[in-house]
């Protein structure tokens, strides 16, 4: 628990400091949903109605960027090895660095969106929820992104070949953080139970998902 | 020699079977077929309500079963992989992933025309069309995970992770017609109470489902021994390039 923590802490201070790629995942964000207006029209009860959609996909989109360097940079330099034979269980090694990409991609990514949503007309209200809805349902992403991070580690053109593989196990977390935002803002019904599926996806696949990274993992070392 | 799954893991002894097998079951096959299609087309009535498109229902509904029971024999074919490390497993499931898209690729497009006259519309973002695109999708990055890694064995571990992470949408398809009401009818044969379909438009259509999972294990078959071949082959020439090297 204490090895996963200082590990959890190294990969977060590791991506602050060097900066990079969560400047260039958030400005992926800024750019999908600005230039939306310029595909739908600029009117603004359609965006209003599309925007928690959008907002979840550009999302998802900036997410998947960063997410083949969950393991990369530590594969090219060795350290992945090291952490390999350490006393640490690899599942719990991928589980922290998926961990760290949702603290270090998804969180900032997350709190971004109220911003965006003023472009979009998003209802001032409705602000909480889509934040909250983005939190909670974001950790299935990190972790998803995790099993198609450990996939493709060391394969040309990985990023690509990320995208096809983990886009399609995205899509129940797509519907219902986009259900929850929506039952939230226009109705009908309670926003909660979508939210709870949502919340169900991610401790399920903070579970599991690690399980499967380890045993991908386990195979590009052999 | 009595028949067993220990037995046919040596991929000579299963190129033997597989060579004594086919012309038989190719024989069923176009044998269930034309007695099928026959069915299906000429000897079936038409429905009261649908007309003629309703034999569009020959080809979808057992393309449909195979399309996703084709994902189940790969992901049980990962567990082979992963657990037993049964050395044909791995074949079986690369063979089995492009026959899968074949027939989800028939299902989506004679489903698409026959929700045409039906409901008016080529496609609609229904639960059930919506989870079988995602179907077809994972076949897709399947395929593509195995195209991308070299060795085969490391391709082979990896597409039976991503194939059982994979299977969790199977239940989610079959219900998802019970689940959400949509569009797409709910299960009229393989339901609690029996099927709601009329004796003379189900045998045809059990009929052409034989048919089709002949045809299935056929194809099925032939792309496992021609992999186990390609497989013969790379390990032929990366001999004889040592061999080259060392001389």
């Amino acid at each position: 628990m204490k090895a996963a923590l200082a590990l959890l802490r190294r990969d977060i201070a590791l991506a602050f400091r060097e900066g990079g790629a969560i400047g260039v995942a958030l400005g992926f964000y800024l750019v999908v949903v600005a230039i939306a207006p310029f595909g739908l029209g600029p009117d603004m009860n359609l965006l209003a109605r599309v925007a928690p959609g959008l907002l979840w996909i550009a999302l998802l989109l900036a997410a998947l960027l960063s997410a083949d360097r969950i393991f990369h940079n530590d594969y090219e330099d060795g350290s992945l090895d090291v952490l390999a034979m350490g006393p640490l269980p690899l599942a719990a090694v991928a589980a922290s660095k998926s961990l760290a990409h949702w603290v270090t991609t998804c969180v900032p990514l997350a709190l971004l969106a109220p911003v965006l949503g003023l472009l979009l007309n998003f209802p001032i209200d409705a602000i909480p929820i889509l934040v909250l809805a983005m939190l909670v349902g974001t950790p299935a992403v990190s972790f998803i992104a995790g099993i198609g991070a450990s996939l493709t580690l060391g394969l040309r053109r990985s990023g690509l070949l990320l995208a096809l593989l983990v886009l399609p196990l995205y899509v129940p977390v797509l519907i219902f953080g986009v259900s929850t935002i929506s039952a939230a803002v226009t109705g009908p019904g309670s926003p909660w139970p979508p939210f709870l599926m949502l919340c169900a996806i991610s401790l399920a696949s903070m579970v599991l998902a690690p399980l499967a990274a380890a045993a991908a993992l386990r195979n590009s070392f052999r | 020699m009595t028949f067993s799954l220990t037995n046919l893991a040596n991929p000579s002894r299963f190129l033997t079977f597989a060579g004594a097998v086919i012309p038989w079951l190719a024989a069923l096959t176009v044998i269930l077929l034309g007695i099928g299609l026959y069915q299906a087309f000429f000897v079936a009535p038409t429905d009261y309500q649908q007309g003629e498109t309703v034999r569009i229902m020959y080809i979808h509904v057992p393309a449909a079963w195979v399309g996703m029971g084709c994902y189940a024999v790969i992901a049980i074919a990962a567990l082979g992989t992963l657990i037993w490390r049964h050395p044909l497993a791995d074949v079986a499931a690369k063979a089995a992933a492009p026959i899968g898209a074949t027939f989800t690729f028939v299902i989506l497009v004679t489903g698409s025309l026959w929700g045409k006259p039906m409901w008016g519309t080529y496609w609609v973002w229904d639960a059930r069309l919506t989870s079988l695109l995602v179907l077809f999708l994972l076949y897709l990055g399947l395929i593509a995970l195995w195209q991308s890694i070299e060795d085969p064995g490391r391709a082979g571990r990896a597409a039976a992770i991503l194939a059982l992470v994979g299977a969790v949408n199977l239940p989610i398809i079959k219900f998802s017609v019970d689940w959400w009401n949509t569009l797409h009818q709910p299960a009229s044969v393989f339901r609690a109470g029996g099927p709601t379909i009329d004796p003379a438009l189900l045998t045809p259509l059990f009929v052409m489902g034989g048919a089709f999972l002949a045809l299935f294990v056929l194809l099925h078959l032939i792309a496992m021994r021609a992999e186990i071949l390609r497989r013969r082959v790379r390990v032929l020439q990366q001999t004889q390039v040592a061999q080259a090297a060392l001389s």
